[in-house]
């Protein structure tokens, strides 16, 4: 790296990186212990949050010359902002790493690998909902044509990343047609639902569930047409711009007079959405939607439990517990939402299963976005300590609230060939598995 | 440093186990002081007493200064690397070695977190009593080196009065065994204790035999306000001369209360100058009738709300304003200084008084919360470094506060040690001869100054201005 280059990237630092944000780091370590890249790195300071705060504030104040080992740190982040709720001096993390890959990215041209991971996501899939739908039409087209398994013999995804071939295997099935829509029994409340733009198509199935739980709690479901991707993936890589260009159509979508909750059922997106008011400035027509839209804001472990279903699944009548259900916390439910208890009440509600607590849920599975395609070392070494603890809970199913977890646990069950013994599912889709039976009827 | 010294130290430990690229020499450059940031040009994370002894061999060879740091959280710039060097890390050296029930001791590597001891011990019904606030990440290492204290330190004492034995890397290389799983042991000056709180300064703490005492069987919570400080202050007095030790006799200022309520807006009553918060743990039937009197004296001392706590998680409940007052102060400026001065617990009230003054005086906020009980204050300076005109008036404020604290019989740190920060203060509170002493076993010790320079010892001795007519 040129010295040109370094001094553009400080002053991209300071364009970029609030430095009063910076300033409420008062180094006291307490976010230590909650890093997983801290304590999966064998302690390395530089891997902390508390580390890479320092080295924004190195970075913009010039005391070290921007190179690669200070872009590995930050790009080893997870960005999973378990600090936060650690931190006592109230540091926003998450907002300081967006803004640090923001003032990078505006400077550096990215790496070929990142390039090729972002061009085919954020340009194509995330931007656009149909162009999302027709690359799940592919996938299908792959799954079914029987391409799948040439491709697995011929060895074409050995090109790829170890990370993205495990991925592969995993990918669920998108189902062939929409199913009829049950009508609500009598209705309570109206909710809007953002449906997401990965949750709309891979995961089509989770979508319908949802819709039938809030049918049968009493909701009215308006599935506000217009709406595309939140934008989270974006924002967390740094390219705001192209977040915030997702948050206005998002925001245009939803018309929030009509409804008591805009509901989402994947956590990375619902934290994303919880903080839409953060991506436009104060007092701005956008930010006072923005505000408006942030309070109608809710995960659907949350709604759905405000709505009783804990009450509905007690009714069930007592059986014998056939299998050990456990729970991974999505990062962003819990460590921005701050939404940990809910679909821990629901699953222990479940007649005929046990709930048993995963040592450290609360650590990030690595999957973050798409962390465990650009650092596929780190990662692998985090899901494999998850797993670890699957296995030592004998878990057969694993819950996850969030479509990034849910995939990386399939490709964890995958990896460690347990397959067999232990399915990752989403916590809508056993919740409606117990009520409502497996295909979704009564 | 020079690539040769620097190769030959990496040989020690292996590359997997040496960090020198820009980044991580930047993330080892600080600990948990504002303001004092120094860089290293190695850290090193040996797996054994023998690669440390290799590693200080080489160092004295080259004069090159050696720092332990646990995790970073000293709070006095005690671990940041002042005069570059070898930053030596105790990561790889983390594990309990035994937990001996019949001695009631516990053996550990340096680099094991406080709170694992904790967690280890209570399994089998024992109890490692020194709390420091970090405990959830300091290293056992670092609170030895320190000396550390907690918020048991009135009826339990502190990190020295459960340290049994040591083994040091001293700075020429050789290992030294201090003490023993022992109740009596006057064999030649107790080395044991001289090693504690030395900060580093005089050799590598490598090993650790800790005593244990049996866990206390409850314990009980009670929350008490007064309208004016004096009130709370005679009630810590009375509670003593009732011969009563509480485990917790925590306090919080008026500033500090009204922190907490605008941060978590849990109905204090701000405008009350005072909190207690005080904690009884033992025997069942000593708790109950320790509390009851303890209750009554707070009464007497016209206290204007009370509440006992019934169950764990009222206590729990209670505790919490005590427990989040750091967290409340960092939010209302930038940087926050923890501070603490320690008096006489006779003269609390006087100190906190004082404090308020200084404060008011240099146009400052200070909140103040701590250890009533020990009388450990932790005044807390709420400022922003990067406004000049006003860290003037806080270094003059420091200086008047540690000369009151010292003027009322009290030190210029009670727990978090002397570091680099409060180096230039340390002859006001020991004079020449303490100082002369000091440096006069240090330097029996460490000849070439090689174990943590900089610290403790001050180039200059600031001036000790007399600004108080009394």
């Amino acid at each position: 790296m040129s010295n040109a280059q370094a001094e553009l990237i400080r002053q991209s630092f300071v364009t970029h990186v609030d430095e009063n944000r910076l300033m409420d780091c008062m180094r006291c370590g307490f976010c230590l212990p909650a890093c997983p890249t801290y304590i999966h790195s064998d302690y390395d300071e530089t891997q902390s949050p508390r580390g890479r705060i320092a080295l924004m504030k190195a970075v913009r104040d010039g005391v070290v010359e921007w190179d690669g080992s200070i872009e590995e740190a930050f790009d080893l982040c997870l960005g999973c902002r378990a600090c936060e709720p650690a931190c006592p001096a109230g540091v926003q993390y998450g907002t300081l790493i967006e803004e640090t890959r923001e003032a990078v990215l505006s400077v550096k041209s990215l790496s070929l690998k990142e390039k090729a991971v972002r061009k085919g996501a954020f340009d194509h899939l995330f931007a656009d909902q149909r162009k999302m739908k027709t690359a799940v039409k592919l996938v299908t087209f792959y799954q079914k044509s029987g391409l799948q398994k040439v491709v697995r013999k011929v060895g074409f995804m050995e090109l790829f990343p170890p990370f993205m071939k495990d991925m592969e295997k995993s990918l669920p099935t998108p189902p062939k047609k929409r199913r009829e829509q049950l009508p609500p029994t009598e209705k309570k409340t109206t909710v809007a639902f953002f449906s997401g733009c990965l949750m709309d198509t891979i995961f089509q199935e989770t979508n319908r569930n949802t819709i039938d739980l809030l049918n049968l709690l009493g909701c009215e479901v308006i599935i506000p047409k217009g709406q595309q991707c939140c934008g989270a993936l974006q924002g967390h890589s740094g390219e705001m711009e192209r977040a915030r260009r997702n948050a206005k159509v998002n925001l245009e979508a939803f018309d929030l007079d009509g409804i008591d909750y805009i509901v989402n059922n994947a956590g990375g997106c619902g934290a994303f959405l919880s903080e839409y008011d953060r991506l436009f400035d104060r007092d701005t027509e956008l930010h006072v939607l923005a505000r408006r839209f942030v309070e109608k804001q809710i995960d659907i472990s949350s709604l759905l439990v405000k709505l009783g279903i804990v009450e509905e699944l007690l009714k069930q009548p007592k059986t014998e517990a056939t299998e050990i259900v456990t729970y991974q916390d999505s990062c962003h439910l819990r460590n921005v939402n701050r939404v940990k208890d809910e679909p821990r009440d629901m699953l222990k509600a479940v007649s005929n299963s046990l709930f048993v607590e995963l040592p450290d849920a609360h650590l990030c599975c690595g999957s973050a976005g798409v962390y465990n395609l650009l650092q596929p070392e780190m990662a692998s070494r985090i899901l494999g300590s998850k797993m670890e603890e699957v296995k030592r809970i004998q878990a057969t199913t694993i819950i996850t609230t969030n479509p990034g977890c849910l995939l990386q646990m399939k490709v964890g069950v995958e990896r460690e060939g347990l397959s067999g013994a232990t399915r990752a599912m989403h916590v809508v889709d056993f919740i409606h598995e117990k009520l409502m039976g497996s295909n979704g009827g009564k | 440093m020079d690539e040769h010294v620097k190769e030959r130290l990496i040989a020690i430990t292996g590359s997997a186990h040496a960090r020198s690229s820009t980044a991580q020499k930047l993330a080892y450059s600080y600990d948990a002081t504002a303001n004092f940031q120094a860089l290293p040009d190695l850290v090193l994370s040996p797996a054994s007493i023998e690669e440390i002894q290799e590693v200080v061999k080489v160092c004295a060879e080259y004069k090159v200064p050696i720092i332990s740091r646990g995790s970073g959280t000293n709070l006095a710039a005690g671990t940041t690397p002042t005069s570059g060097g070898v930053v030596v890390l105790f990561n790889r050296m983390n594990r309990i070695l035994e937990l001996d029930e019949e001695n009631l001791t516990l053996t550990v590597q340096p680099g094991v977190i406080t709170q694992m001891i904790n967690e280890r011990v209570a399994e089998k019904g024992l109890f490692y009593p020194p709390d420091p606030s970090s405990m959830s990440i300091s290293t056992i290492g670092g609170n030895v080196s320190e000396n550390s204290g907690g918020l048991r330190g009135l009826k339990y004492g502190v990190t020295r009065d459960y340290v049994k034995a040591l083994k040091i890397v001293l700075p020429n290389g050789e290992l030294l065994t201090t003490g023993g799983k022992l109740a009596k042991d006057v064999a030649g000056y107790d080395l044991t204790s001289l090693f504690v709180g030395s900060e580093g300064t005089l050799g590598i703490i490598v090993e650790i035999t800790l005593g244990l005492i049996p866990a206390p069987e409850t314990k009980k919570t009670l929350l008490v306000f007064y309208d004016t400080l004096e009130k709370a202050a005679q009630t810590v007095s009375s509670i003593i001369a009732a011969k009563i030790v509480p485990a917790t006799l925590e306090f919080m200022d008026q500033g500090t209360i009204e922190a907490v309520e605008e941060f978590m807006k849990i109905g204090l009553p701000t405008n009350c100058e005072a909190m207690l918060l005080i904690e009884q743990d033992g025997d069942p039937a000593v708790v109950e009738r320790d509390m009851e009197l303890v209750h009554k004296l707070c009464m007497e001392h016209g206290a204007t709300s009370t509440q006992m706590a019934q169950s764990a998680e009222e206590a729990a409940r209670l505790s919490i304003a005590r427990r989040v007052a750091l967290s409340a102060l960092a939010r209302k400026r930038p940087t926050t200084i923890l501070e603490d001065a320690t008096v006489p617990r006779s003269e609390i009230a006087k100190m906190v008084k004082a404090v308020q003054e200084i404060a008011a005086k240099y146009d400052l906020l200070i909140c103040t919360f701590g250890h009533a009980g020990d009388g450990n204050l932790h005044p807390t300076i709420l400022t922003d470094v990067r406004d000049e005109a006003e860290m003037a008036r806080v270094e003059m404020a420091f200086a008047e506060i540690f000369d009151h604290a010292i003027k009322l019989g009290g030190t210029i740190t009670g727990e978090h040690g002397v570091g680099e920060m409060k180096a230039p203060y340390l002859e006001w509170k020991i004079g020449k001869a303490g100082i002369d002493t000091m440096k006069a076993i240090k330097l029996a010790i460490d000849p070439l100054n090689i174990m943590n320079p900089g610290k403790i010892f001050a180039k200059s001795v600031k001036k000790r201005v007399v600004v108080h007519n009394e």
